[in-house]
């Protein structure tokens, strides 16, 4: 059984000032993160401020899109009918040094595991969205 | 300072239980019924009830329910932060905060749920723009947020999964003599648990709570007040709320917490035995928050009753269940099988123990622990004592 990124139809994101350009930049294939200088640390999901040094200071980075499962689960009862079923739900520890949440696409749900190396890969779903999804590096 | 002792729950009471959309009753009556029966199960007048708390966004305010109570005087109105059944502990424990500290004398806590009436809770409808990357990735329900949490806990601990399935048992296995279990007269067995379907692994039907109808009630006064009433009260030795280090992982989109593999339950577990006086030796009968079977097995090891490496031999349905098990687990069936009333038919079943009411009755209780929301922060917990513990 083959993993795929989801259709049209899934709740999308809601864009608010604060995060358009996470957006803006997935849609043109670009994975970006929050960088705080004071600290020296990148920071997912994007705050206010930056949870070390309190800093509000910070810049988009581009990530390099890989990284490793950190955790996982697949899931058979979706939230709506909207989702095909399973899907690999998972947290993915980015290269650059944060987390975040994601689907694996690409593989069979039991090759998903702790640890897979993975890469990005920008799905557009719908219209108005491209979400980043990750596939096995290995496949790439 | 301590308010060990200084409380006690001395009514309980509860609605009917019904299958989810089942309750000919509207929330709100739902909710009354709870009340009333608990004033009258304490002997004291509804109407002066004077303090009023609940949690996880209680549709029935404080406003309204005192103003159908007929109640003399408004003094205490709180709601518990945080998510689901995580607050019912805490709930509890505000209100016993609020008469220990004077500023009411009669507190109710109670929790209503019509989820034929109003939806499932657990669908999670409505949602916060901080919120929308879980929704488009399909990690937005619970269950779908702390698998992941529970799969890390796997791989960085080695518990064995298998350990989940007597949770499940043990609290089938109590809600076959409990009157008010909507799941009694339907025994839980090994094959249909490990033949019913997965929802979200690791996780099966029959690792997941129920979703029900009905309204549970405790009412907290003093203890000087209490040795007055009509039951035996069951003191607060202690109660704590909390979580750690960017906790909230998840629920607050936090998806970098130092301690992600967690029910919630570190922090807190020092303090409130620390308050009570008491360790996990010393606790008679557990009362666990099951919203996924191994949120529970977390909680457990967390509180201190096993580590990892002994789940499987302390977590077996012989040792969880009454009349012999050194751990009695969820005595009235719990959210699993008596009824989810988003876990305080727990705080109910751990102060039946304390007055040798339960139908699953653990022999000379002086000890009686809950623990409320696995996975979720503001977690809770409380521990009740006889008056031989204080």
């Amino acid at each position: 059984m083959m993993l795929e990124p989801q259709r049209a139809g899934i709740p999308v994101p809601a864009v608010t000032p604060f995060t358009r350009p996470f957006w803006d930049a997935a849609k043109e294939g670009r994975l970006l993160y929050q960088f705080f200088p004071a600290s020296g640390r990148a920071q997912f999901n994007p705050a206010p401020i930056d949870r070390v040094s309190l800093s509000e200071e910070f810049e988009w980075r581009q990530s390099a899109g890989r990284g490793a499962v950190y955790s996982h689960s697949t899931v058979w009862r979706p939230q709506t009918p909207a989702f095909r079923t399973p899907y690999a739900a998972a947290i993915v520890e980015l290269e650059e040094g944060y987390h975040m949440i994601s689907n694996i696409v690409g593989c069979d749900p039991g090759d998903v595991h702790v640890g897979l190396r993975v890469i990005v890969q920008f799905e557009r779903i719908g219209d108005e969205f491209v979400l980043p999804y990750f596939t096995p590096e290995e496949d790439r | 300072m301590s308010i060990r002792g200084a409380t006690a729950v001395v009514g309980v009471g509860e609605s009917e239980y019904y299958k989810h959309g089942r309750s000919p009753d509207p929330e709100f009556v739902l909710v009354m019924k709870a009340i009333l029966a608990a004033a009258a199960d304490a002997g004291v007048d509804p109407r002066t009830i004077d303090g009023f708390v609940s949690y996880a966004n209680d549709r029935n305010t404080a406003m309204r329910v005192s103003n159908a109570l007929g109640v003399n005087e408004l003094r205490w109105a709180t709601m518990q932060w945080g998510g689901g059944g995580a607050g019912a502990s805490g709930a509890v424990q505000q209100a016993a905060a609020a008469v220990a500290a004077g500023f009411a004398e009669t507190v109710v806590v109670y929790r209503g749920l019509s989820q034929g009436e109003f939806g499932r809770f657990g669908l999670m409808r409505t949602r916060h723009p901080n919120d929308s990357l879980r929704f488009a990735y399909g990690m937005s329900t619970p269950i779908q947020k702390f698998a992941a949490r529970m799969n890390r806990y796997f791989y960085e601990t080695g518990l064995d999964p298998a350990t989940q399935r007597a949770v499940s048992m043990a609290s089938y296995f109590h809600a076959q003599s409990n009157p008010r279990a909507v799941m009694k007269g339907r025994p839980l067995t090994v094959e249909q648990y490990e033949e019913s379907r997965w929802i979200v692994e690791p996780w099966r039907l029959y690792d997941c709570c129920q979703e029900n109808d009905g309204a549970a009630a405790l009412i907290v006064t003093s203890a000087a007040r209490a040795k007055d009433l009509r039951q035996r009260p069951a003191y607060i030795l202690g109660a704590a709320m909390g979580g750690g280090h960017r906790s909230s992982a998840y629920s607050e989109s936090v998806y970098d917490s130092t301690d992600f593999p967690t029910a919630e339950f570190k922090t807190l577990a020092p303090r409130l035995y620390g308050m009570a006086q008491v360790g996990p030796e010393d606790v008679d009968v557990v009362q666990a928050y099951e919203n996924f079977t191994g949120g529970v097995v977390m909680a457990l090891i967390e509180m201190g009753f096993c580590t990892p490496e002994e789940a499987g031999e302390v977590l077996t349905l012989e040792n969880l269940t009454v009349p012999t098990g050194r751990l009695p687990l969820n005595t009235s069936g719990g959210n699993m099988a008596e009824a989810y009333i988003h876990g305080l038919e727990l705080n109910v079943e751990a102060v039946r123990q304390i007055r040798g009411q339960s139908f699953n009755q653990v022999e000379d209780v002086e000890i009686s622990l809950v623990c409320s929301g696995p996975m979720v922060t503001p977690a809770s917990a409380m521990i009740l004592g006889s008056e031989e513990s204080l």
